[in-house]
C-alpha cells in the first residue's frame, strides 16, 4: 500500500496519480493509517503548515522513525523540504527530517510570478518530461551520495539518496505518470 | 552530469502553474490580515496563504463608503514579514488596481467583490496576467464565467464580515449541486444547461465529463469556526479563507490555529470538539436580515 501524505496540499493529485499507475493508494493523516503504507509520498504544499500539523497530528516521530528504518520516500517541492537536511528562508520553528543529505533554500527560485514549466530530460525516462515548478525550492547542496537525476540550468531538481527521491518540481500537476511509475517500479518495487 | 540531463526554465504564467498555486493550498486556511502582526499570527497558526488587505470585511461593512485595493507600502510590510504566500484584493473590474498587485509580486489577486465595484458589466481579462486569480462565485454560472476569463481558483461568495456562513453553505450546495447534476445530464440536456447557466457550452461539457470544476473550488465567507471550517469541507470546499472571523474574535491566536486544525481534520468529530474548546468569543456576527449592502450581489 502506498500511502500519501494528507496534513495539506497537493495530496489528492498524487493519489490520483499513484491509482492510474494501478497502485493502490491511502491518504495518511494518523500515525495508524502510516503505520499501514509501505512507502510514503511527502507532496507539495505549504511545508510551514505541514511541518505544524505533523506536530499536531502526533506524526513527527513515527515519521521520522519509518523514514530511519529506510521507508521508500518521494517528496515533491514542500516535502523535499521537509526531507533535507537544512532549510533557508523558512521559519526559527521550522526543521525537518535530514533523510536526504541536501539543503535547500524556501521558494529559492521566488514569487508566483517566477513560477514556471520546463521540459526536463530525465535519464531514466526516454523522453523529457514536462516538469511544473511552483515557488519552488532551489537545491544549494547535494551531499557526496546524493545522485542527481535530472537538473535545470545546472541547478538538481530530481534528487536520490537510497530509498528517498525528491524533487523541487510537482510530477502530480500533469496527466504523465511516467516519474510516478519509475518510482513505484524501480524504488518502492525494489525494496520490498 | 551529461548536457542532456539539464533543461532550460521556459514559460511562466501558464494556466498550469496558475492553477498549481491552487493545488498546493488545498486542505489549508487563507486568513484575512490587516498589518504585518497580524500575518505573524496567522503564519505562526499555520496558514497556508494570507489575504493582505486594509480592513478586514466587518470594518468595511461597517465603515461604507468605497472599498479600493490596499496601499501597497501596507502590502510589502506584510510580504516582508511572511514566507507564505501573500494575495491581495482587486475591485471587480479594476484591471489597473491587478496591473499593481502584479508588480508588487503578490502571489494571488483576489478579484472581490468585497471591494466596491470598478466596473458593472465587465470583470478582469484575467489571461492578461502572469499572476493567477481567484474570483467569487454564488453559483455554477457564475464561477463558470469566471473560469472562461481566466480564473484558476474559484471560491464561494458568502456574506464576508458578517460570522454568519449561511450564504457560503448556499454558495457550495448551488456550485456542487448542479455539478452532480449535470455528471446526470444527456448531451442534449447540456444545451440548456448552457443557456440556463449563461455558461460557454464547452466548459458544461467538460463537467459533464469529469464530474468536477475545472479549477480547485474553495470557501470564504462568513466562517467563524472551526466547526464552519469543517462544513465548508465536508460539503465539498477543498480549503478555506477565513476573513473577519479571526481577527474580531477575543483571541485570535488559538482560534487561528484550530481552524487549521480542524481544516485538515474536517472529517474527525473527535478532533473537531478537541479543538473546538475554549477558544473564547467567536465575532458576534449579524443576521442576512440586518445587513445593508449584500456583496455576493457584485459581480456579473
Amino acid at each position: 500500500m502506498i500511502g500519501v501524505l494528507a496534513l495539506q496540499g497537493g495530496f489528492a493529485v498524487h493519489v490520483e496519480a499513484i491509482e492510474a499507475c494501478g497502485f493502490d493508494a491511502i491518504e495518511v493523516r494518523t500515525p495508524a493509517q502510516l503505520a499501514e503504507v509501505d512507502a510514503l509520498v511527502m507532496p507539495g504544499g505549504e511545508s510551514t503548515t505541514m511541518w505544524k500539523l505533523l506536530a499536531f497530528q502526533e506524526l513527527e516521530g513515527p515519521l521520522r522513525e519509518r523514514l530511519e528504518a529506510g521507508m521508500p520516500v518521494f517528496g515533491t517541492c514542500a516535502g523535499m523540504i521537509l526531507l533535507s537536511a537544512s532549510i533557508s528562508d523558512g521559519r526559527a520553528d521550522q526543521s525537518s527530517f535530514a533523510s536526504i543529505d541536501l539543503d535547500v533554500r524556501r521558494n529559492g527560485y521566488g514569487r508566483q510570478v517566477d513560477s514556471f514549466e520546463a521540459d526536463l530530460p530525465i535519464a531514466a525516462l526516454d523522453e523529457p518530461y514536462r516538469a511544473v515548478f511552483i515557488r519552488a525550492p532551489v537545491i544549494e547542496r547535494l551531499g557526496d551520495g546524493v545522485e542527481v537525476l535530472a537538473s535545470v540550468d545546472g541547478t538538481p531538481v530530481l534528487v536520490r539518496q537510497g530509498p528517498v527521491l525528491a524533487a523541487s518540481f510537482h510530477p502530480e500537476l500533469t496527466p504523465d505518470t511516467r516519474l510516478h511509475r519509475w518510482w513505484l517500479t524501480e524504488i518502492v518495487g525494489a525494496s520490498s | 552530469m551529461t548536457d542532456s540531463q539539464s533543461a532550460a526554465p521556459s514559460s511562466t504564467g501558464t494556466v498550469r502553474v496558475k492553477r498549481g498555486l491552487a493545488e498546493m493550498l488545498k486542505g489549508g486556511v487563507i486568513m484575512d490580515v490587516v498589518n504585518p502582526e497580524q500575518a505573524k499570527v496567522a503564519e505562526d497558526a499555520g496558514a497556508v496563504a494570507v489575504m493582505a488587505l486594509e480592513r478586514v470585511p466587518a470594518d468595511i461593512r461597517a465603515d461604507g463608503g468605497v472599498a479600493r485595493m490596499s496601499d501597497p507600502e501596507m502590502i510589502e510590510g506584510i510580504q516582508s514579514v511572511c514566507t507564505i504566500p501573500v494575495m491581495a484584493k482587486a475591485r471587480i473590474g479594476h484591471f489597473v488596481e491587478a496591473q499593481i498587485l502584479e508588480a508588487l509580486g503578490v502571489d494571488y489577486i483576489d478579484e472581490s467583490e468585497v471591494l466596491t465595484p470598478a466596473d458593472e458589466t465587465h470583470h478582469i481579462d484575467k489571461f492578461a496576467y502572469t499572476v493567477p486569480f481567484v474570483c467569487g462565485a454564488t453559483n455554477l454560472g457564475e464561477a463558470l464565467r469566471r473560469i472562461s476569463e481566466g480564473a484558476c481558483m474559484i471560491r464561494s461568495k458568502g456574506e464576508a464580515g458578517t460570522g454568519n456562513v449561511v450564504e457560503a453553505v448556499r454558495h457550495l450546495r448551488n456550485i456542487l449541486g448542479d455539478i452532480r447534476k449535470i455528471t446526470q445530464a444527456d448531451e442534449a440536456e447540456l444545451f440548456e444547461w448552457a443557456k440556463q447557466l449563461r455558461a460557454p457550452l464547452p466548459l458544461i461539457q467538460e463537467i459533464a465529463e469529469t464530474g468536477k470544476l475545472q479549477v480547485p473550488l474553495f470557501c470564504a465567507g462568513g466562517l467563524a469556526t472551526p466547526a464552519d471550517a469543517a462544513l465548508a469541507m465536508q460539503l465539498g470546499a477543498e480549503a478555506v479563507f477565513v476573513g473577519s472571523g479571526i481577527f474580531k474574535s477575543d483571541d485570535p491566536a488559538p482560534r487561528a490555529k484550530a481552524i487549521v486544525e480542524a481544516t485538515t481534520n474536517y472529517n474527525d468529530p473527535a478532533i473537531l470538539a478537541k479543538v473546538s474548546r475554549g477558544l473564547g468569543a467567536p465575532m458576534t456576527g449579524i443576521g442576512m436580515d440586518e445587513i445593508n449592502v449584500a456583496f455576493a450581489d457584485r459581480g456579473w
